[in-house]
């Protein structure tokens, strides 16, 4: 028989597999690519056939919608600006959520965190007494810090409380989301303070930041401006990615996502790795609030509608949840995944703009993303499977 | 009276892998009887108990429930055909009200007013007192039995099974615990009841047979009233131990020979002297996260180069002394101590003069889907860091070290310690904890699940940890393990020692009556 808490353990493993440590022989893991391949052109195949069916329905020739879908991500220059730019985002707000995810902490608080981030970014900026690249960083680390901060009750009531982090980092959400709407709307905290004679904008919003406050560009032209962000993504990515592996923070981080017992046991205490990782997870969704803030908005605005999502955060903090679970919580994988979603989201906008309602171009993302998705759940199931039966002969 | 036993299993046998739980088992309970069910861990009880309820299919053999075949591996068919259990491990709702947990699992619509008068009438009729309206989590351990047996009475079974069931209870409430059953069992229409146990005391006073098991067969079946505890002790541990130990246990001449001569006694084995305790517990007591007595003022000395042997029934307190030698639980008082200093846990601090060997050593022992070569570090990563990073280099150097001189039979260091064989896990345990170079190793349940040759390498290993000085405790419901490795032995019952015996004073008997809370 196998004790229970082996049996939770057994199901954390299809989770995070390791995949350096992945058994079998070459051609095993061979024939499991192409099977891998095989599935997801497949899905993929279904997901056009099946939005392409949906499109003709609502009377849109799927034809033009697809390539306005391909020229509007990564048909020109400006297409490609565009969708490295939201790329940047999505893939931030994953690092984080892969970190939280492989110590076994299911951080879903990202949009609040995205938001926080925004706001903290905000306040800084608007009274900072200087401005150029030292004002930007300053920015962008009150961002980080602003969303970690966030993060950082949910930790104390999981480590202190043992109350799951997936409910009170959901809930912290809307507690961000209400927050957003109070400052702006309020003059004596971020609220737009217009000079005397001029109208209001009807929207209510913090004041501008300083144009010299925008985050530096590889690259512009008509249309785009390429910012820094994706590479400081990539490279925060491939270091993420790094550190898991090979130092010693990673390897109590694995650790302790398999089995939150041990480190316990070995007299390193719960919150150094859980907590941390969890404030790292949402310095990170705090970071990509703030390179949104700097990188093209340079202000936060209140919702129009106080829905259920953001105004501010806009989807980015669940496309980057999304992209970490797409990615098996690996940052390097991430980055790519990341690129895909950052393509949809360019593609949408420019499908959206030429008047195909914006529901039926959502539907359309979401079934590319579901096209995605299915192998690598397919395969986890399968891993799961196999590394079941095996832990089963031993126990 | 039908003389016809209502519960019948024949030739039950049932493998875990390489593990034979049962063999060849027939047993059987008549209607009003109170049957007794012993052994050591592992002799097989649960796993027969558990095939008789349907909740494990057996590999061969039949049960029958007033002479019909029940459907293998049916926990559903078991329970129609009335076989009731009450579980070891309480399967209670915590959030949940006593009677919305007795109606747990009916199907139809619940009516709460019917619920609440069948819980209460059930309650007051067999006197298990409890309120209905009550909220689980509130009730204490044995509250919370009594509304186990009310669930398991719900379906009116006419056999029922209760896996140590006063494991959990004080004398008192097992005492009252007993006259329920009795009332159960001479009931209008007589239950046939089965008490697994460990205590032989009260599996004497209370029951009219016992059966008693002993590696998956029965090793004896006999009248209550013509047992007592010493020969029960003797069969549930077996006489039929291998020569060198039952020599051993009779304190013949050949021990010292027989046992030292596998200890290399030509090294120089430090002779253990009091006055060098290496590893101290004073009056160590701890608790609970639910508030009870694990340990109460357990003293216990381990000198260098000795091996303590600890020896009880399970249950009595063994995992709380490695949930505080490894500092997750803390003292409610007394101290631990390590060549006469406080131990200090925390950031790098003294955790590294204790190893430990955890009794669970899949879950508290290795990290399964990391790999040898990482669950040799774990924490003790200061071997193998270089320039603040580990490096691939020294973790391979060590891991191909190790594995080479603990014997770890694996494909490769990358191999996740999963794919590997519970003792090729448990060597890879040991050979961390000891490169730690540590002044004390407590190891618990060393060889539970090995098979020979893997506890012949474990045993190996702990001697000669002690021979190099260091202060072994080994924590075993194991006797025959126990026997073998220490140089005294230390028995404890309900967070107490409550005996020592020296090497030459190990007899089984003895053993056995300490362990059923004697003091001999």
């Amino acid at each position: 028989m196998i004790p229970e808490r082996l049996r939770s353990d057994r199901a954390r493993l299809h989770l995070f597999p390791d995949s350096s440590h992945s058994t079998g022989c070459d051609r095993e893991r061979l024939s499991r690519a192409a099977y891998f391949l095989a599935l997801l052109i497949g899905c993929i195949a279904v997901a056009l056939g099946l939005a392409s069916a949906l499109l003709a329905a609502t009377g849109a020739p799927p034809g033009v919608v697809w390539d306005a879908m391909l020229k509007g991500s990564v048909g020109s220059t400006a297409a490609l600006g565009t969708t490295l730019n939201y790329t940047a985002l999505v893939l931030t707000v994953a690092i984080g959520t892969c970190i939280a995810f492989r110590a076994g902490l299911f951080n879903i608080g990202q949009e609040g965190q995205f938001t926080i981030g925004g706001i903290a970014g905000t306040a800084v900026g608007l009274a900072l007494p200087f401005r150029g690249i030292l004002a930007i960083v300053v920015i962008v680390v009150a961002a980080a810090v602003g969303g970690a901060l966030w993060a950082l009750f949910p930790a104390y009531l999981k480590l202190h409380r043992g109350v799951s982090e997936v409910v009170t980092t959901l809930l912290m959400d809307f507690v961000a989301f209400q927050l957003l709407s109070f400052v702006v709307n309020k003059p004596y905290l971020l609220g737009e303070r217009l000079p005397k004679g001029s109208l209001l904008s009807g929207q209510p919003q913090s004041n501008l930041l300083p144009g010299a406050d925008l985050l530096p560009s590889l690259a512009e032209g008509v249309g785009y401006r390429l910012q820094i962000t994706i590479v400081v993504a990539i490279a925060l990515a491939l270091v993420s990615s790094f550190l898991i592996a090979r130092s010693r923070w990673g390897l109590r981080v694995r650790a302790s996502g398999f089995n939150p017992h041990i480190m316990q046991r070995m007299g390193i205490r719960r919150w150094q790795i859980g907590g941390g990782a969890l404030l790292i997870s949402g310095a990170f969704a705090g970071l990509a609030g703030g390179f949104l803030l700097t990188g093209t908005v340079l202000r936060i605005q209140g919702g129009v509608s106080t829905g259920v999502v953001g105004s501010f955060s806009d989807n980015f903090g669940w496309e980057g949840l999304l992209v970490a679970l797409v990615a098996r919580f690996r940052p390097s994988i991430a980055i790519p995944v990341a690129f895909l979603f950052g393509a949809l989201r360019a593609g949408g906008e420019v499908l959206a703009s030429t008047g195909v309602d914006s529901s039926i171009v959502g539907v359309v993302q979401a079934l590319v993303v579901l096209a995605v998705t299915i192998p690598t759940v397919v395969a986890q199931v399968h891993a799961q499977r196999t590394r079941a039966k095996s832990l089963l002969d031993y126990a | 009276m039908p003389m016809d036993p209502v519960l019948e299993l024949r030739d039950i046998s049932k493998t875990y892998g390489r593990v034979r739980a049962c063999s060849d088992i027939c047993f059987s309970v008549m209607p009003g009887e109170i049957r007794g069910l012993l052994g050591q861990n592992g002799a097989g009880k649960s796993t027969l108990m558990r095939i008789a309820a349907g909740l494990v299919e057996a590999d061969r053999g039949a049960v029958l429930v007033h002479g019909k075949e029940l459907p293998p591996g049916s926990p559903r068919a078991a329970s129609v055909a009335g076989v009731g259990m009450v579980h070891q491990h309480f399967s209670l709702v915590e959030a949940l009200t006593v009677w919305e947990n007795v109606t747990l699992g009916d199907v139809g619509r619940l009516s709460a007013t019917e619920a609440i008068s069948i819980t209460e009438t059930l309650a007051e009729r067999y006197g298990l007192e409890v309120d209905a309206h009550s909220t689980v989590e509130h009730l204490a351990p044995g509250e919370r039995q009594r509304v186990e047996i009310i669930k398991c009475l719900r379906s009116n079974p006419t056999v029922i099974i209760l896996d140590e069931p006063t494991a959990v209870l004080t004398q008192i409430e097992a005492k009252r615990l007993f006259a329920v059953l009795r009332l159960l069992a001479q009931d209008d229409v007589p239950r046939a009841i089965v008490l697994i146990s460990h205590r032989l005391e009260e599996v004497l006073d209370f029951t009219e047979r016992v059966t008693v098991l002993r590696d998956g067969q029965v090793a004896t079946t006999l009248r209550s009233s013509d047992a007592d505890i010493t020969s029960l002790a003797v069969e549930m541990l077996g006489r039929d131990v291998s020569l060198g130990r039952e020599a051993g246990a009779l304190g013949l001449p050949t021990l010292e020979d027989e046992v030292r001569g596998r200890w290399d006694t030509s090294s120089a084995k430090l002779a253990p002297s009091a006055d060098r305790a290496r590893f101290a517990m004073v009056d160590v007591s701890a608790r609970g996260s639910d508030g009870t007595l694990l340990l109460n003022e357990l003293s216990l000395r381990v000198s260098s180069g000795e091996i303590v042997g600890l020896a009880g029934v399970e249950g009595n307190g063994q995992a709380a002394i490695a949930d505080v030698v490894s500092g997750i639980v803390e003292l409610d008082g007394g101290q631990l101590l390590v060549d006469g200093g406080p131990v200090v846990w925390g950031r790098r601090g003294n955790s590294s003069a204790i190893g430990l060997v955890p009794a669970d050593r899949q879950v508290s022992g290795c990290v399964l889907p990391l790999s040898v070569a990482e669950n040799l570090v774990l924490d003790c990563t200061e071997d193998v860091m270089s320039c603040g990073l580990i490096s691939r280099r020294l973790l391979r150097d060590r891991a191909k070290r190790l594995i080479e001189e603990f014997g770890i039979s694996t494909p490769s260091i990358h191999t996740p310690v999963a794919a590997l064989s519970g003792g090729n896990q448990q060597r890879v345990v040991l050979a961390r904890e000891l490169s730690k170079d540590p002044s004390v190793l407590v190891a618990s349940q060393p060889t539970q699940g090995l098979d020979i040759e893997g506890i012949e390498d474990v045993w190996r290993r702990l001697r000669e940890a002690a021979t190099r000085g260091v202060a072994v405790l080994v924590i075993s419901s194991d006797l025959d393990e126990i026997v073998a490795l220490a140089d005294r032995v230390a028995v404890i019952s309900r967070g107490a020692i409550v005996g020592e015996l020296a090497r030459h004073e190990l007899n089984h008997e003895r053993l056995g009556l300490m362990m059923g809370g004697q003091s001999a």
